[in-house]
């Protein structure tokens, strides 16, 4: 903005613009030292109050559906309503009760299980199918791009129509431990107490993994080759060559690939409420699903709220937290 | 320098194990669809797609979420263009504090949000209505959208509006004739993103319209499940028709997708 350093050197003609629309504006705060005249917003908004009128509807919309809503997601989570007729306000309680409430400890538990599964696994298969993508002289590479990511397009109501007939007792799953002799493993996944969260957890990483791999891919493509020629020419393989000049080089797209996953792990509603509902029992039931089945199932939206406040303080918490690890020098 | 050949196989190799677990389970939907069903003759089955369509009355599901998504793009991409455009371009009190305001709806989950926007709009009797399903996930969208363009704006340079001003341009005319024009490639990335994830939305069109009477094609495909849970084949074509136009789109506008995807993750 070099033009309004001094006012001498402001161009006459938009002197005069600025006079006839900034005169009945009292809405310009004097900003502290005695000044000249404020610097227009930008050179085409003329007066102070342009990029208000600019932001005013997205900010309208956005606060009304987003910020005011969290609001309210607080304000209830301190009363008692089955969601019709009269509430009470109990303070705290709402929380207080979550700390002894089983199902929301398993919630808890669960969301840590589908970290592993959402953004561990994905990272360490991302990181291999980078690598190779980034190094191994891979021809067609564009349609290893595309089919490995197609997942992350499709509609997870989808997702889990294909999964569940995978899983199913007499789905290809069973079929091909069978053929393979392992009748012993075969069963309904989805319905075996144990084996139901892990298998809602290996839909996380088929779907995850594309993501993953093409973030570090972007993070890879900008080491030059001459570092890779040179480890090479010092006679590393591709696991050192990996090691030395690869991994240290993506932090920052680790960093993020983790946010997002591990965001998309404790988010998991969709797939939880079209695989299994939660169960068997309680099995899979993770904070998200908890919110809507406290909610809409069990009419308590005061205990539904405090699980949503408590989720997006924990979705606040992971962000800054893995960023700042990630900011942290080596 | 030349990777040895027998790296470069195993490369392939794992490579193509991937792939091939990354489609598994859209080949298997993809079989399943075409597939007798109970008791019919063994051989192709193309019918059960437009069995599929009729039961579980997919014209009208997906003519919702079209509707919808129109409705979500068109707001989302208008609003967040004209905010993008203050922050990115333009220096005013207050940005400093409301821009991190805008970023904080990048982590806002939309299952904090349902519970309260369910019953705030059943008492204004605006639950079962397009505005219901799309309001907040505008809200949402324009918290990425704000993000994404404001980078875009700032990224021009300066010359080009110092340019329109001198050519007499107010700041709307500015904005649609120079700004918007030289921005288009970021501008249909986020249409293409918001489009896709209206398209797939689940749970606000489950919670925000419980009659049923403008269910998504998402929840068309929920609801069919349930209905038909033994007849595999009809379920998968359903699946099928819900998840194939995004499919093309992504085929069709890949580098949009991916774009919008990493970068709009990698700026955060």
């Amino acid at each position: 903005m070099p033009t309004s350093s001094s006012p001498a050197a402001a161009p006459a003609d938009r002197a005069p613009a600025r006079a006839a629309t900034g005169a009945g504006g009292p809405a310009q705060p004097a900003s502290g030292a005695p000044r000249r005249r404020r610097r227009r917003p930008s050179p085409v908004a003329r007066t102070a109050a342009t990029p208000y009128l600019f932001l005013l509807p997205a900010f309208a919309v956005y606060a009304a559906f987003s910020l005011y809503p969290l609001l309210r997601a607080a304000q209830f989570s301190l009363y008692d309503w089955s969601g019709f007729g009269p509430s009470t306000f109990v303070g705290l309680s709402n929380y207080l009760d979550l700390a002894g409430d089983a199902a929301f400890r398993a919630a808890i538990g669960h969301a840590l299980v589908l970290i592993v599964f959402y953004a561990v696994l994905p990272l360490i298969v991302g990181l291999v199918l980078a690598a190779i993508l980034r190094r191994g002289q891979v021809r067609a590479m564009g349609i290893f791009r595309t089919v490995i990511f197609l997942p992350q397009v499709i509609a997870l109501v989808v997702i889990a129509v294909a999964w569940r007939q995978i899983y199913a007792p007499s789905g290809p799953l069973n079929q091909a431990l069978r053929a393979l002799g392992l009748d012993s493993l075969a069963r309904g996944w989805l319905g075996d107490p144990g084996a139901a969260l892990p298998a809602v957890g290996f839909i996380g990483t088929w779907l995850e993994m594309g993501l993953v791999m093409l973030l570090l891919l972007a993070g890879m493509s900008r080491i030059p080759n001459d570092l890779y020629e040179a480890v090479r020419l010092d006679g590393a393989g591709p696991v050192r060559e990996f090691l030395a000049i690869t991994l240290p080089s993506v932090r920052g797209e680790i960093v993020v690939a983790l946010v997002l996953t591990i965001i998309a792990a404790l988010k998991t509603f969709d797939l939880v409420y079209l695989t299994t509902s939660g169960g068997p029992g309680r099995a899979t039931t993770v904070p998200s699903y908890e919110v809507y089945r406290r909610a809409f199932e069990l009419k308590d939206v005061g205990s539904a709220s405090a699980v949503a406040i408590v989720l997006t303080l924990l979705v606040f918490v992971i962000n800054l937290l893995v960023t700042r690890i990630g900011e942290r020098p080596a | 320098m030349r990777v040895s050949r027998a790296e470069q196989m195993m490369n392939y190799a794992v490579l193509a194990l991937f792939a091939l677990f990354a489609l598994a389970p859209i080949l298997t939907i993809v079989r399943t669809a075409f597939a007798p069903r109970i008791g019919e003759s063994p051989g192709l089955h193309p019918e059960n797609l437009l069995e599929a369509w009729r039961i579980g009355g997919f014209a009208e599901s997906l003519g919702h979420s079209l509707v919808v998504a129109v409705i979500v793009v068109t707001c989302a991409v208008v609003l967040s263009v004209g905010a993008g455009y203050a922050f990115g371009t333009m220096r005013f009190r207050g940005a400093g504090l409301l821009f991190p305001l805008f970023l904080l709806g990048l982590m806002i989950p939309a299952e904090a949000v349902v519970i309260p926007l369910f019953f705030d709009l059943r008492t204004l009797g605006l639950t079962d209505t397009y505005a219901a399903i799309a309001l907040p996930q505008i809200a949402q969208s324009i918290a990425f959208g704000t993000f994404w363009l404001r980078a875009q704006f700032r990224s021009l340079p300066p010359s080009l509006l110092e340019a329109a001003a001198l050519d007499g341009a107010g700041p709307l005319r500015a904005l649609t004739r120079v700004l918007v024009p030289a921005s288009l490639p970021a501008v249909i990335t986020l249409v293409v993103l918001v489009f896709m994830w209206t398209w797939n939305e689940f749970l606000i069109a489950l919670v925000m319209a419980p009659a049923g009477r403008l269910r998504t094609a998402p929840l068309g495909l929920a609801t069919f499940q349930g209905q038909y849970t033994a007849e595999n084949s009809l379920l998968a074509a359903g699946a099928i028709i819900v998840a194939l136009p995004m499919v093309i789109l992504f085929l069709l506008l890949q580098r949009h997708f991916i774009r919008g995807m990493l970068e709009g993750a990698s700026k955060e």
